[in-house]
């Protein structure tokens, strides 16, 4: 029987045991710390656990002057709020001072759940990947959370983590270690590799598996760390595999599967393929029904596999339109009015 | 380190003459908030505060913090002016690679512990130092300036209630406030009024001062320092461009270096 271990669970007791041996961390929440675990660690140091109430602007702010004191913050709360309703405070506050706080947000991605789309955070990767001085990471499993937490507490800087109110099924066993911007092999795939992160780890093993079955060798890479991006090992997979899919329980836009395309542009152009949300809110529903609904199932990484496997076979040859010379011209023709408008513009103030 | 009032005043009078040409020098800049605030940042680093420009990162000091950011230039003024750098830095206000920015950044300008700019912020920073310092027993005070513009942030509210709730008592806010914000009068933009009681209401002792005179602002923050069980306001009336009467209630000067013209009368009127 596969074994399912909550990550928002495992942080909540890992913090709540290192707040024994380093009296520097303090925890701040709001008004969450029944999801996101931290009660935990409310309960056994109350002096050192910060109720900040539904107030997570002002989370941030707190935390980040318990870092200039020196101390190590842990601010917790859902995804959405933290990365959403605080993100200029932790740019400003948190990043741009490069501040040792380390926000650790439960909720992440659609597995929220029934609560919906005001709920759902399938941007909070994109929202803290764009910050200067930002870790951002996503524990594959259980026992990955736990040597997350342990590493991050003694590194010195910003970290997001994010982990998920759903249960999923154990990857590793015992210590699995973990380091900052250090992606974990499973295998790379002589035919392609699969790079995925938090609950779609699981399900690209599961894919790798049955593709395998096929004669297909589809390699697994846990992208845990999703910035700074271990570039090295994606190249590897690259140049290997020659064809590399990425998946994640996030928006298509700016998340794991961005990252990976912007290396792979810049290096080595291979087909590529990302398994996320493809620019859409959320919605109400059980987790199993959502990750079908908006295709982050096994059987959306095997068919971006089959896709990605076909680009790879064929032809190098530019299917692209030229513009013609006439669709140009209409196009000009348009340019000219709005630049007009802007030069009368310019005039009035000019004058 | 307890200087005259009238040494006070003298130096105060040097800190706008540093402000206005640091800021013509840069030819950007907030003018008019950094003049309101002169008086209370000479009293704050020339007289109240325990801090030493030697050691900018001793343990016990006192920390201020600038809210509102953008009267960075009052802030260099008197960090400079204290030592904790080369006064030879003014002339390099907002300029590329300068030590000076536009706004307050920690780690990049001796002194300056937090990063500000973006309105709304300083308090729950300051929340957290004082937090931090109360959990480690240490006696530092934590000084914290907002303007009045800035108060229409939501974010400082939500700070207002966690010094309260918290019973942040090592902490002082001084509300600089010159009544004028960059578009306009701040009740005709956005109404903060009725400041003292708002803040009342969110469990703050509050003291009322004239924010340029220098007997009420010392003796207002010894006041601040004995009050326990709850953090203190002291709203400060202060002129916005104060110093230089062609800028006094002006809200041109808001975000406006004074021109060379300007500078020289302004600094004949100083002098």
């Amino acid at each position: 029987m596969t074994i399912k271990l909550g990550t928002r669970e495992v942080y909540g007791n890992i913090l709540a045991e290192l707040g024994e041996e380093n009296k520097d961390i303090i925890v701040l929440d709001a008004d969450l710390s029944g999801s996101t675990r931290t009660s935990e660690f409310a309960r056994k140091f109350p002096d050192r656990f910060f109720n900040m109430g539904v107030a997570e602007q002002d989370m941030m702010g707190t935390a980040a002057g318990l870092a200039i004191g020196d101390k190590i913050p842990f601010a917790s709360t859902f995804a959405i709020f933290a990365t959403g309703r605080a993100w200029e405070q932790i740019r400003q506050s948190i990043c741009l001072p490069n501040l040792n706080v380390k926000i650790v947000a439960s909720h992440g991605g659609i597995t929220v759940g029934e609560d919906g789309g005001s709920h759902h955070c399938i941007e909070d990767i994109a929202l803290m990947r764009v910050l200067p001085n930002m870790t951002v990471i996503v524990p594959g499993d259980g026992y990955e959370t736990e040597a997350v937490v342990r590493t991050v507490t003694d590194y010195k800087g910003p970290v997001y983590i994010r982990t998920s109110r759903e249960k999923f099924p154990v990857i590793y066993s015992g210590d699995c270690g973990f380091e900052i911007g250090k992606a974990k092999i499973h295998h790379i795939g002589k035919d392609v590799t699969i790079i995925a992160y938090g609950l779609m780890l699981h399900k690209a093993l599961d894919a790798a598996k049955n593709l395998r079955k096929e004669g297909i060798d589809a390699g697994v890479i846990n992208s845990s760390t999703i910035k700074p991006l271990d570039k090295e090992t994606i190249l590897e997979a690259a140049r290997v595999s020659g064809a590399l899919v990425t998946a994640e329980e996030h928006s298509i836009i700016n998340g794991l599967g961005s990252a990976v395309a912007e290396i792979l542009a810049e290096n080595n152009p291979i087909p590529m393929k990302r398994v996320g949300i493809r620019d859409r809110f959320g919605m109400s529903g059980k987790s199993k029904e959502l990750l079908e609904h908006y295709g982050l199932t096994e059987r959306d990484i095997i068919k971006a596999v089959r896709d990605v496997m076909s680009m790879k076979k064929g032809s190098c040859q530019s299917r692209i339109t030229p513009i013609t010379n006439q669709k140009l011209s209409i196009k000009g023709r348009k340019l000219q009015d709005s630049s007009r408008f802007t030069a009368e513009i310019a005039e009035k103030i000019q004058k | 380190m307890s200087k005259s009032i009238k040494e006070l005043e003298r130096i105060a009078v040097q800190i706008r003459i540093d402000i206005l040409k640091m800021l013509s020098e840069a030819d950007s800049g907030h003018t008019g908030g950094s003049l309101s605030a002169a008086d209370i940042l000479t009293a704050l680093y020339f007289s109240k505060m325990r801090h030493d420009p030697n050691n900018p990162n001793w343990n016990e000091r006192d920390i201020f913090v600038l809210s509102k950011g953008h009267a960075a230039p009052a802030l260099y003024a008197v960090l400079g002016k204290s030592g904790y750098f080369s006064t030879d830095n003014f002339s390099r206000l907002r300029k590329l690679g300068s030590i000076l920015r536009g706004h307050p950044v920690r780690g990049i300008t001796p002194g300056v512990d937090v990063s500000t700019g973006s309105l709304g912020q300083g308090l729950s920073q300051a929340n957290g130092i004082a937090l931090a310092s109360k959990i480690d027993n240490k006696k530092k005070r934590i000084y914290v300036m907002l303007g009045d513009g800035e108060v229409q942030e939501g974010q400082v509210w939500e700070a207002a209630m966690t010094a309260a709730h918290y019973k942040i008592d090592n902490l002082c806010a001084i509300l600089d406030n010159n009544g004028l914000q960059i578009d306009g009068h701040v009740n005709d933009v956005m109404s903060v009024d009725p400041l003292p009681e708002k803040w009342k209401a969110f469990g703050w002792n509050v003291i009322e001062i004239d924010g340029h005179k220098f007997e009420e602002i010392l003796s207002s923050l010894d006041k601040a320092e004995e009050i326990t069980g709850k953090p203190t306001m002291i709203i400060a009336h202060t002129i916005k461009g104060k110093g230089v009467s062609f800028m006094e209630g002006k809200v041109k000067y808001h975000g406006v270096a004074p021109t060379q013209d300007e500078l020289e009368k302004a600094l004949k009127e100083l002098r």
